[in-house]
């Protein structure tokens, strides 16, 4: 056993009260706040173990627990026959076989004012991810130092993302100090160094306190070992800290809706988690993005009807006029609503093994909103690991796992939004993956870019209709895709033939033919590949717009870029036409001699050899060239498309 | 609870918590399902749906995923709260168990592994749910401390901890491929002394069994246990074990025969808590599923699907 004699007579022990008056003591855990914090730090600073002597203090481990804790610990404790008290913690086997953490824990402990919430986040620099996520819901960060280390790489990495993340009450706990002899001159020499690097990144203030997780040191007690230090132990500043929370409250008040409730047709409302400030019924509120105005007629729960409901409730309102609400709007104070835009500069933190691409396009989802998204390439990345430049910006084509970045974003909707600084539930968002459905990257609005509030669409008096009608014709897309030496130009070709001899006004756009002139400054990396359809999509509707069909030609390799384009036009009006070559035949027809190229390693990122071809999953038109002619082909696709639509 | 005050209790922020989520499943999955399991844990999610609704009916279906060895009590439960939420009560029992006779006596693990585990999975094969609440809390277990409110199962229902998505702020990312699906855990943040005291404070109904009575109890590998269908239990042990009637109540609430009984004399709810937080063995500790294949048993079983 450890040395326990500190934790036996823990202030924050609440037996006496539980056994003589347990309805005292509900009364008391009823209104008890919530603090929710992190421990974070680098490998081996013993976050686990501090984590599991806040438990082991506060009583929240077992008998049956304990017993298991001490057989584990002399099994494969990493602290000889003594209490290894990380194991607690360090959940998963794989974790346990390798004594460390993986993914984020969350421990749960009460004191007499306050309910705990901990996440213990991974110190490995592979599983930032993990600990981003810890830290996103968290009030407060406890970064842990070895005073045997000082501050380390991960230290101010960790410290960098949790200022960036939003928190600002940030412990230092300079742990371990019983393998330094309970040394004042190391201590101060540490919290001077954190100083200096926290200054640097802007986090303006730091509870500096020693400690030791493994012995107890001014974890719940004071500790005789450190006569030195006046400052509070580490247990009453988690209780008496101000959580910011509460400051949410008294911000204007803002709702996203999450889901309409509609039982019958007498009640309509809407719900969703109140972000900030508070509403009451009769008060103004304005619906957005619409900028319609209602007023909120009751505010309803299953225990009656509220007079008032304050940031952090979940409700449902019920507004006194029918006004257009769905999810994804938010309801706000009529006289201070956030704005909306569509483009903005954005903090992003790469969370995904594949790098981020510049031009594909992402799913955005902020608050209830989701929209379609494309980053740019980064205006530069921030340097978190070095000693001398911390919070440098370094240049950067994209952002690769674990970087920190900042970059512009377009949507393709606009976003209710309001800055990250402002408020968390309208600024911060996640990247998801259209394809994997992976989340890759958490972000942070920093504001929206001023040329998306001023550059207006100009209304135009002959309308896409008028020209199109001009022309007889439906305007369309006729997307080819396929392997190169798959026959797309030749088959696109015949169709246009076919198209232009009955009447038909149309145009076709070659992949080799525009790398000559308006996408000559593009290679072949996936970057440049997606801004090359990117584009193609934007010149093939202006063309649309003029009334016209276009014909394309390209490999255009990944369906999200494909996609993409679809999105651009109206509905219907993309044809994906999928021209499957096998890559064998391709290969072995080789018409220009690109194939042995690339075989040969003259030629990178060519598709089919050395870069992917994501094939449709439910083209409008499949021809196997295999077994249908190009002639065939062409015969077909005219046909059908002439049967839609008799005036195409 | 009221509202006219500026800073929410703990109860309040993991209530309104447990409704966000639960709404966002429903606006974002196709086919949700809350399982249920008739204990305290899904009272309250059941509870907590209920409000997240209100005024309708929470839109989507309950599901008890049966072995045929649940208390009586439990069964009367579940029908009385089916009726009284309005909601329709999916009920799905293992055949292939069934058929076999797998009981907790002859086949240990399997019992579990056959009615529960491989019972869930065919059930949401069948009714093809991409989304299944379910009321695992973060502080039952260390690898259910571990997993995401949010969780993803593969088509095979796996379970990968060391490749979860991150989850962050209350953004949940319900996207998924065909064929997976999601294990949504909404009250994840709450502990057994909350779920208590949630109860007590909303008056939300429980089965019986949470509080001390005088009942027929035996012992089995040094355990006691509650005799709840003396019949059934003879058939399977080949003879009829000892019957002592003792005051006893339930920590927790799953299969008769591997559900462990405690000695106690509380019969309200105060008494239930106080009891509880005075207690030094943990909640599952009654339970024999978790003692399973040494000290990772519960990562194990989630892992091949189990809840």
């Amino acid at each position: 056993m450890t040395d326990t004699t500190a934790a036996q007579d823990v202030i924050y022990r609440t037996d006496a009260l539980i056994a003589e008056d347990i309805d005292a003591y509900l009364e008391q855990h009823q209104h008890k706040t919530m603090l929710r914090f992190i421990t974070c730090g680098s490998v081996d600073d013993g976050k686990s173990t501090l984590i599991g002597r806040l438990l082991y203090d506060s009583k929240m481990i077992f008998e049956d627990q304990l017993a298991a804790l001490e057989s584990d610990s002399k099994k494969v404790g990493t602290q000889g026959q003594e209490i290894d008290f990380a194991l607690l913690v360090d959940g998963l086997a794989a974790e346990r076989e390798q004594g460390i953490t993986i993914d984020v824990a969350y421990r749960f402990f009460n004191t007499e004012k306050r309910k705990f919430i901990v996440a213990d986040c991974p110190g490995h620099e592979q599983y930032t991810r993990n600990m981003v996520t810890g830290a996103s819901t968290a009030d407060l960060a406890v970064i842990l130092i070895d005073a045997r280390k000082g501050v380390l790489v991960q230290t101010r990495r960790h410290s960098y993302l949790c200022h960036l993340i939003g928190i600002r009450n940030i412990v230092l706990a300079v742990n371990k100090m019983d393998l330094v002899d309970y040394d004042q001159a190391t201590f101060d020499a540490i919290v001077k160094d954190y100083a200096t690097f926290a200054r640097s990144i802007g986090i303006e203030s730091f509870t500096a306190m020693p400690i030791s997780g493994f012995r107890g040191d001014n974890i719940t007690t004071r500790s005789a070992n450190t006569p030195w230090y006046s400052g509070p132990t580490l247990v009453e500043h988690l209780e008496t800290v101000e959580v910011l929370s509460t400051a949410d409250a008294d911000k204007p008040f803002r709702m996203p809706v999450q889901w309409v409730n509609r039982p019958n047709l007498d009640f309509r409302g809407f719900s969703g988690l109140i972000a900030t400030g508070s509403v009451k019924p009769g008060d103004e509120v304005r619906i957005l993005p619409s900028g319609k105005t209602s007023k909120v007629a009751r505010i309803v729960t299953l225990d009656g009807d509220l007079e008032q409901a304050v940031a952090g409730q979940s409700v449902t309102l019920c507004l006194a006029a029918e006004v257009d609400c769905s999810r994804g709007d938010v309801i706000a104070l009529a006289d201070n609503p956030p704005q909306a835009a569509d483009q903005f500069e954005a903090t992003l933190v790469w969370l995904n093994d594949e790098a981020m691409l510049p031009g594909r396009a992402y799913w955005l989802k902020l608050a209830t909103q989701t929209v379609s998204v494309t980053v740019q390439q980064p205006k530069y990345v921030v340097n978190v690991n070095d000693a001398g430049g911390a919070g440098a910006h370094l240049a950067a084509k994209t952002l690769e796992l674990n970087a920190i970045g900042v970059a512009e974003i377009a949507t393709d909707k606009p976003l209710v939004f309001e800055p990250y600084a402002e408020g968390r539930t309208l600024g911060g968002f996640v990247l998801i993956d259209k394809m994997s459905n992976a989340t890759v990257a958490a972000g942070m609005l920093n504001f929206a870019l001023r040329r998306a509030q001023n550059v207006h669409w100009q209304a135009l008096d002959i309308s896409r209709e008028a020209h199109a009608a001009l022309k007889r014709q439906k305007p369309r897309v006729l997307w080819f895709t396929g392997l190169s030496g798959s026959g797309k130009s030749t088959i696109a070709n015949l169709v246009e033939k076919r198209l232009h001899a009955v009447g038909k006004h149309t145009f076709l756009l070659d992949g080799d033919n525009v790398r000559h002139g308006l996408n000559k400054d593009l290679g072949f990396t996936e970057a440049d590949r997606i801004e090359n359809i990117r584009r193609v999509g934007e010149v093939a509707r202006l063309m649309t717009d003029a009334g016209l069909i276009v014909l394309t030609a390209f490999i255009s390799p990944f369906r999200a870029e494909r996609e993409m384009v679809r999105g651009l036009m109206a509905p219907g009006e993309f044809v994906e036409i999928f021209v499957d070559t096998p890559l064998e035949v391709a290969e072995a027809r080789d018409v220009k001699g690109l194939y042995r190229k690339a075989r040969s390693g003259q030629l990178k990122n060519f598709t089919g050899i050395d870069s992917p071809y994501e094939a449709p999953e439910n083209p409008d038109f499949r021809i196997d060239t295999t077994k249908e002619t190009p002639e065939a082909a062409a015969e077909r696709i005219v046909n059908e498309l002439l049967g839609w639509a008799p005036t195409i | 609870m009221t509202a006219d005050r500026r800073t929410l209790t703990h109860l309040d922020r993991l209530e309104s918590e447990a409704i966000h989520i639960m709404r966002e499943v429903v606006a974002e999955a196709t086919n949700p399902v809350m399982l249920y399991s008739v204990g305290k844990d899904s009272a309250v999610m059941l509870h907590l749906a209920r409000k997240a609704f209100y005024p309708s009916p929470p839109p989507f279906p309950l599901l008890h995923v049966d072995t045929t060895w649940k208390f009586q009590a439990m069964y009367e439960m579940r029908a009385r709260m089916a009726e009284e939420s309005g909601m329709e009560l999916l009920i799905h029992q293992n055949p292939e168990a069934a058929e076999r006779g797998i009981n907790p006596f002859d086949h240990g693990p399997l019992h579990t592994d056959m009615w529960k585990t491989e019972g869930l999975k065919q059930a949401l094969d069948k009714y093809g749910f991409d989304a299944a609440f379910g009321g695992a809390r973060r502080d039952e277990e260390k690898s259910r401390a571990k997993e995401r409110i949010f969780s993803f199962r593969t088509a095979s229902h796996g379970w990968d901890p060391k490749n979860q998505r991150p989850e962050l702020w209350n953004l949940y990312n319900a996207r998924k491929n065909k064929g997976e699906s999601i294990r949504v855990f909404p009250i994840s943040n709450w502990t057994e002394l909350d779920i208590w005291q949630y109860i007590h404070l909303n008056n939300v109904p429980i089965v019986p069994l949470y509080f001390a009575e005088e009942r027929p109890t035996y012992e089995w590998e040094g355990q006691l246990f509650m005799a709840d269908d003396i019949e059934r239990l003879e058939k399977v042990l080949g003879y009829r074990p000892e019957i002592t009637m003792k005051s006893v109540r339930f920590r927790t609430l799953g299969c008769f025969p591997l559900t462990g009984a405690v000695e106690s004399t509380a019969t309200t709810l105060p008494e239930v808590i106080q009891e509880t937080l005075l207690t030094t063995t943990s909640e599952r500790q009654g339970r024999v599923i978790d003692r399973d294949a040494g000290g990772a048993g519960m990562e194990v079983k989630k892992q091949q699907g189990y809840f």
